[in-house]
């Protein structure tokens, strides 16, 4: 469960792909995430929620403000790979992710390159593919998985570095349902694990499963809170081109149309309750 | 169809000659090219060919699997054998008198020669690769050249790319199909016309194929950025190389029987 | 209404006399209406791709026939380019697919395969801009400058420029934003009502499906597991989920007060039919608190 302490930490961080051009792509982010805390990402393209994500692992450095991951800051180059071995990221396409020809051979890619003992490399790829669910195709090879496999291989890869925190960049966004369902399940079992995840994602039903969602529009932090709180404001959310799950948007047209129903109804469970409350 | 194009096709298997050091086996397929040229001689080839006749039964490699191997190369084997069919000249009468060419029997002996020691090296450098699976066998070329890293020789970056290049030939292949279905589905014209018409339709493929590979590597070097790396140096491996016993007797083996067929030039004489 | 495909026990074998050799489509029949809005819908490896590319003759049948506005598109004689034009295929990412140095000239792609001349290319390309909401100003700019979601549109465009009578498309809104795939998919309905055409679907997401198709075809393991009305097929919600598919979040809610014990349909798959549903059921309790 969350903690008070922090894993990450942003403070008025901005960022310009281009110097010359006065938008900025991040603008102004200030934000904390506690270890073991599951946070979603939500927000339009071109909002800068993956620009953002790329400063957390010293990939992208801030223009101005201060990006602190566990008390590094990430600017200070004697902790690069400090920096990028407690955090991971994956990215939306699997198949660019992945180095080598054999699955197992690509999670020790990580380890090998902090130069992790050979007997160690092992039990740390073990773990890390049993964890993501995908030890039983440790000598596949990846061309020969399916979509959702192969981001698991991923996963994996990144888990074997052994890091605090797990930073999913639209993760799902090129998988079917089975795979996003594959991917969401072994989320949850990192997290269980202890491993904190930044998520960021267009799936709503995704983010309905977070402890925090975030917001963001135009470089900065729109809107924050827990999912319920979050999800209960459609029309804010539209304006922000989102959608909310449709368990809610069911719950706001039935209000509208003078039907009485709680707040906070996001999950079609607590949907399904509630309106057997009403017609039972 | 271009899922056919195959390089370095890998037979697995539990063999000896699957088990044994890839290294020894990259070195063992070095010298025994080496040998096929210094022993141009009958006794010689036949000693070879016997060689790789029973690597290949050691091995449990099916025989159309060497047929397969070869097949790509016939026309060359054939062209190079006409060649020196028609222009090797002997001393005696000429067997055939047409026009103005000529065959003796000193060309034909060497035509065949020449083909069966072209087939008798595709066949082996085939058994290498059928037993060796290439990401393996790109563990192999980077311990072995690993000494030149000392004269600042990229072995690793070498090492690394070709990695690279084994894990995305497929993506990439399939991403080709791809490119060329949705083009086909606009109504391009991939296999009629003329020369230049079909160059010219291919445009419509390798600019996105190129577009492609460009965006894959730009985020696959994110990715591995993302993974902590930063060259050869420091780096540990997974899997070491190691020279077992059981490598030590192979090499033996091949090594007595590579002289053997070597020394056959002190007694039999070569034609070449 | 007329029938414009017509499959008469399709079936398809992948690598055919290999070891590996697999069924991706196993004898398949139906016909498709002229008219029609057809979401199609399958998990991954049901079939669904490869019984697509068959419709304009890129995945030749291993055994039975495809027939396109009457016509067999393997029969002696017949020219498969021509349907590559009845029927247009938008395949998944088709953004991967741009070249040219302006998004009209990727546009003016097939109609000039088709041998049009130049006028009606011009037209042809502010046609289908304008189905897609591409503005001039974009029409001449490179492909490769745009987003994601404006590369996606100018793809469509390049197909809908060739005037097919059957528009086919494989997940077209895959990967873009909830604003972005709203676009593009009303966009679709939009063509499709103006136009009139016939369009297949495919897409994984089943809240899709129920908004803009009129007809859906469930795969599953390689041979067709439903073929009806929107209604008629969300009404069988359970044995959707069975298949291993999702429903709409809203015909869950449904299938769970049934399960509940509630006495309401279950073919409800939109919102506004669902508020309907729940003001109908709430009128007729407390009709029988009344009582």
């Amino acid at each position: 469960m969350p903690n008070q302490e922090s894993i990450l930490q942003a403070q008025n961080v901005h960022f310009r792909y281009d110097p010359e051009q006065p938008k900025y792509a991040v603008d102004g982010v200030t934000l904390d995430i506690r270890r073991g805390e599951f946070v979603a990402v939500l927000g339009a393209n071109g909002c800068g929620k993956s620009t953002l994500a790329k400063h957390f692992n010293a990939i992208l450095l801030p223009e101005a403000g201060t990006v602190l991951v566990e008390g590094m800051d990430t600017r200070n180059e004697d902790h690069l790979y400090d920096v990028r071995q407690k955090v991971g990221m994956v990215f939306q396409n699997p198949d660019n992710q992945i180095v080598a020809t054999i699955v197992e051979e690509d999670v020790a890619f990580a380890p090998e390159n902090l130069g992790v003992p050979p007997e160690e490399i092992r039990t740390r790829i073990d773990e890390a593919m049993k964890l993501a669910g995908i030890y039983e195709k440790r000598d596949a090879a990846p061309y020969k998985l399916s979509g959702g496999q192969k981001q698991r291989v991923a996963i994996a890869g990144v888990i074997a570095m052994r890091p605090d925190c797990l930073v999913l960049d639209e993760s799902t966004a090129m998988l079917d349902p089975h795979g996003r369902a594959q991917v969401m399940k072994t989320i949850h079992q990192l997290r269980a694990a202890g491993i904190t995840i930044v998520s960021i994602t267009h799936y709503m039903e995704e983010a309905a499963q977070a402890d925090r969602v975030l917001v963001m529009s135009r470089g900065r932090i729109v809107m924050e809170g827990t999912p319920e709180q979050v999800f209960s404001q459609t029309e804010k959310l539209h304006s922000y081109h989102l959608d909310v799950p449709q368990a809610a948007e069911l719950r706001d047209e039935l209000v509208k149309a003078g039907i009485p129903m709680p707040e906070n109804v996001i999950t079609p469970e607590a949907c399904a309750e509630e309106l057997f409350k009403l017609l039972k | 169809m271009l899922k056919d194009i195959t390089i370095g096709q890998h037979f697995p298997g539990h063999s000896v000659l699957h088990r044994c050091d890839p290294r020894l086996k990259l070195v063992a397929t070095i010298a025994y090219i080496v040998v096929l040229f210094v022993a141009p001689n009958p006794l010689g080839l036949a000693l070879s060919i016997a060689l790789l006749a029973a690597l290949y039964k050691i091995a449990q490699i099916p025989g159309k699997m060497i047929l397969k191997s070869l097949k790509p190369i016939v026309p060359i084997v054939i062209f190079t054998a006409v060649l020196n069919l028609f222009f090797v000249t002997g001393q005696g009468e000429p067997l055939v008198h047409f026009w103005v060419l000529n065959i003796y029997i000193e060309g034909v002996k060497y035509a065949i020669l020449l083909a069966v020691r072209v087939c008798a090296l595709i066949a082996g450098t085939s058994l290498l690769t059928y037993t060796t699976s290439p990401i393996v066998l790109t563990d192999a070329i980077e311990s072995l050249l690993r000494p030149l890293a000392k004269l600042h020789f990229p072995v690793h970056e070498l090492a690394m790319m070709m990695t690279i290049a084994l894990r995305f030939i497929p993506t990439l292949i399939e991403e080709t199909e791809k490119i060329m279905n949705a083009q086909k589905a606009r109504g391009a014209m991939l296999d009629s016309g003329t020369f230049t018409q079909r160059i010219k339709a291919l445009v419509p493929i390798l600019i996105p194929l190129f577009i492609s590979a460009f965006r894959r590597a730009d985020e696959l070097a994110m990715a591995m950025e993302c993974r902590c790396y930063h060259g050869g140096e420091g780096r540990t491996r997974l899997k070491q190389l190691k020279f077992t016993s059981e490598d030590f007797r192979c090499l033996v083996v091949i090594a007595v029987a590579l002289v053997v067929i070597a020394c056959t030039r002190l007694f039999v004489p070569g034609l070449a | 209404m007329s029938e414009i495909i017509r499959v008469e026990n399709l079936s398809y074998i992948y690598n055919l006399g290999m070891p590996d050799a697999t069924k991706a489509l196993d004898d398949v029949s139906f016909t498709v209406e002229e008219g029609d809005f057809v979401g199609i819908i399958g998990s991954t490896g049901s079939g669904k791709s490869t019984l697509i590319s068959h419709f304009n003759g890129l995945n030749r049948p291993t055994s039975g026939r495809v027939l396109v506005d009457g016509k067999d598109l393997w029969e002696q004689g017949a020219d498969l380019r021509s349907f590559r034009f009845l029927v247009g295929l938008v395949m998944q990412y088709p953004e991967y697919q741009l070249f040219e140095e302006t998004c009209a000239k990727d546009i003016a792609y097939g109609p000039r395969n088709m041998g049009l001349d130049e006028a009606e290319i011009q037209r042809r390309i502010k046609e289908a801009a304008a189905f897609v909401g591409l503005s001039d100003e974009l029409l001449e700019k490179s492909p490769f400058e745009l987003s994601g979601g404006q590369k996606r549109r100018v793809a469509i465009a390049g197909v809908m420029a060739m005037h097919p009578r059957v528009l086919v498309l494989d997940e077209p809104a895959a990967g873009l934003d909830p604003e972005g795939r709203d676009t593009i998919l009303s966009q679709i309905k939009d063509y499709h009502k103006k136009t009139g055409i016939t369009v297949l679907l495919v897409s994984h997401s089943m809240e899709d499906i129920a908004k803009y198709a009129n007809r859906v075809l469930v795969m599953h393991r390689a041979k067709i597991a439903m073929y009806d009305t929107v209604e008629n097929v969300f009404a069988r919600a359970q044995e959707l989920l069975e298949l291993g598919l999702s429903v709409p979040q809203v015909t869950q809610i449904f299938l769970k007060l049934r399960q509940m014990g509630l006495d309401i349909p279950a073919d409800v798959y939109t919102i506004p039919y669902a508020v309907k549903t729940i003001q109908k059921a709430l009128a007729a309790k407390q009709a029988g608190e009344v009582q």
